[in-house]
């Protein structure tokens, strides 16, 4: 366990965590102001970076893929809202599990269709595809940086948005007693969709933001998904304090698990079985976590509602 | 709600229909074997022989979810548990069901009482993610196990046997046995749902205050509740083993999971039919259309999708309202 694979992986682990936060960022507003499950969140995120892939192919340009690829993305996700969420709203739970599960089966194989089942790839600026020499002898790929420094500064416009601006009283007045807000004149409709697209855009950013340095292929979305849900329940559900420093939580303690636990288990295990147990308990890690959290805290770490 | 005020006023009839349901499901379950040996028999068997267990891992889904708001986002775990006590033990010379199938139920029981005592303290959505989380710490550690097949899974290579008979062996006798199986788990949850315990265990899913207040440890009656789901999850697994000769950490994944609470709300909660005909439902559909189309979920999705706008409560729900347009 050497300092500087600590440092790389440290780093690792912040840039899952910054990923984590702008994808749960939107899932725990839409569910804590909303009540909605939204399966579907995942697939926002896929569909980002194909949408990016393919205004990059037009264009040629990052930063016009980028911006073209949010914008669409954002379309997308209110053509969403209008055509299905809208109408489960105040249903029960299980109907908006049922009805974004069978989103995430349509969009996984129409991209397949679309853009065939092979993974894509989206070239990174040519400015920020260098590497950059932290310490002696630490290299560091500036993209990742630039992803750590862009979720911060998500999280940051973030938090000014919801802690000083009016609309950010109403998300947080919502996530609080969504029926309240309603009664005192509130137009709730209309702040479920401002959040709502916000909260599609930004996963769309951080698929944007990601598949430079992961392969954009079909189902991508489903796995984060989960690590998302494992998030915003660990923070509590609508709070984006709590999403952020669980997003972070997780990143740090996924990534720090899966490169160093074969070493601890060599501790008290003879080589083989470490080999064997180590990336087990690694991957399971972030839900034993969730399940102290759970345990200790049933309403996660911040939660948003006196529930 | 309309449902309640509909049923009182003809208790009769509706006790009729009760159980026209159930009868017209087993029996076409029983006959469908007369009629495969007409066609493709060992394709239809192994099909239906599918469509049975996964009913009743969904029927045991539905006594949480249905009857006790406890909706588990980790049940396939139960399944994975009672398929690998099957292959483990196979692998180790022991293939009589007079020891795998206990050892099956009592495990998955065994970790269904350990995760439930953790998971009952948790309400709503963050029950859902704390039986996720057990969920995938079983899938991890299946996959961990290097000896029998870690990843890759483990082949099965001698089905279970019956006091020395090889009853599993056959298709046809296969077919049987979940049948019976099902039925039995069918009856159970019946039973279960109209005891005084089931009462209690209803109660508890409307108002747990009140019924605490009454009197009952709801977290109890819960967590028994809890355990019985999951042995009937280790019953299920079992017999997959047996039906595929195979079994992997594949069995316990989340995706896995969502499918089967997907049966359970496709055929409609809370009513025990709507679990067997909603894993019917959701292989059959899946089978037909895979035949269909390589793109068969662009189909599916959307199906589901109109199932939850258009018909809250599922396939049974959706029928009963169609029953009552048609009566006026």
């Amino acid at each position: 366990m050497s300092t500087s694979l600590l440092i790389v992986q440290t780093l690792n682990g912040l840039q899952l965590g910054v990923l984590l936060f702008l994808i749960a960022a939107g899932l725990t507003l839409v569910f804590g102001v909303m009540d909605f499950i939204n399966l579907a969140h995942g697939v926002q995120y896929m569909l980002g970076a194909y949408l990016a892939v393919m205004f990059y192919a037009f264009t040629g340009n990052f930063l016009f893929a980028l911006i073209l690829a949010l914008g669409a993305a954002l379309l997308f996700g209110l053509l969403l809202e209008f055509a299905v969420f809208r109408h489960l709203y105040d249903r029960d739970h299980l109907d908006q599990v049922i009805a974004t599960f069978g989103i995430i089966l349509f969009l996984n194989q129409g991209v397949k269709i679309l853009w065939g089942a092979s993974p894509l790839s989206l070239p990174m600026p040519e400015i920020f595809s260098g590497s950059v020499v932290l310490m002696p002898g630490i290299l560091y790929p500036v993209w990742r940086l630039v992803i750590i420094g862009s979720g911060l500064g998500v999280a940051l416009v973030l938090y000014l948005l919801v802690s000083h601006t009016r609309v950010g009283m109403l998300v947080r007045a919502g996530a609080t007693n969504a029926a309240m807000v309603s009664a005192l004149g509130v137009d709730i409709r209309r702040l479920f969709m401002i959040v709502f697209g916000f909260g599609t855009m930004l996963a769309g950013f951080a698929g944007i933001m990601i598949a430079p340095i992961l392969s954009v292929e079909p189902g991508m979305g489903d796995t984060i998904l989960i690590l998302a849900f494992v998030v915003i329940v660990i923070g509590g559900i609508g709070s984006i304090r709590g999403a952020f420093i669980a997003a972070l939580l997780i990143g740090l303690v996924d990534t720090l698990g899966r490169s160093f636990m074969v070493d601890i288990m060599r501790l008290f295990l003879a080589p083989s079985p470490a080999r064997t147990v180590g990336p087990a308990i690694a991957s399971m890690l972030i839900y034993l976590l969730m399940a102290v959290v759970l345990y200790v805290r049933p309403a996660g770490l911040f939660p948003a509602k006196g529930r | 709600m309309a449902d309640a005020a509909l049923s009182t006023s003809a208790p009769r009839r509706s006790l009729l229909a009760g159980n026209a349901l159930p009868v017209a499901i087993f029996l076409i379950f029983a006959l469908v074997p007369l009629f495969a040996t007409f066609r493709a028999e060992a394709y239809v068997l192994s099909l239906v022989t599918r469509v049975m267990i996964f009913a009743i891992a969904a029927l045991a889904l539905d006594l949480l979810i249905g009857y006790g708001a406890l909706v588990s986002f980790g049940h396939a775990a139960f399944m994975g548990l009672g398929a690998y006590a099957v292959g483990i033990l196979s692998s180790h010379g022991i293939q009589d069901a007079l020891i795998s199938l206990p050892v099956a139920l009592g495990v998955s029981a065994l970790f269904a009482l350990l995760t439930g005592i953790v998971c009952l303290r948790t309400k709503g959505v963050y029950f859902i993610m704390i039986t996720l989380a057990f969920g995938q710490m079983a899938y991890f550690t299946a996959s961990s196990l290097a000896p029998y097949g870690g990843d890759d899974g483990l082949t099965i290579r001698v089905r279970s046997t019956l006091a020395g008979f090889p009853i599993f062996s056959g298709d046809r006798s296969l077919y049987y046995i979940c049948l019976i199986c099902l039925l039995g788990a069918y009856l159970l949850c019946r039973a279960l749902v109209g005891s005084r315990f089931g009462r209690v265990y209803r109660g508890a899913r409307e108002n747990p205050l009140r019924v605490s207040t009454i009197g009952f440890e709801v977290y109890r009656y819960q967590l028994v509740a809890y355990v019985i789901a999951g042995a009937l999850g280790g019953l299920s697994g079992f017999l997959l083993g047996n039906a595929t000769d195979f079994v992997s950490p594949a069995y316990m994944s989340w995706q896995r999971s969502g499918e089967l609470l997907i049966m359970v709300i496709f055929g409609g909660i809370g009513t025990l039919n709507g679990a067997i005909v909603g894993a019917a439902a959701f292989l059959l559909v899946e089978e037909w259309l895979s035949g269909i189309t390589e793109h068969w979920k662009v189909i599916f999705g959307p199906l589901l999708v109109l199932v939850a706008v258009f018909a809250p409560g599922g396939l049974l729900g959706l029928a009963a309202r169609l029953r009552r347009m048609i009566r006026g």
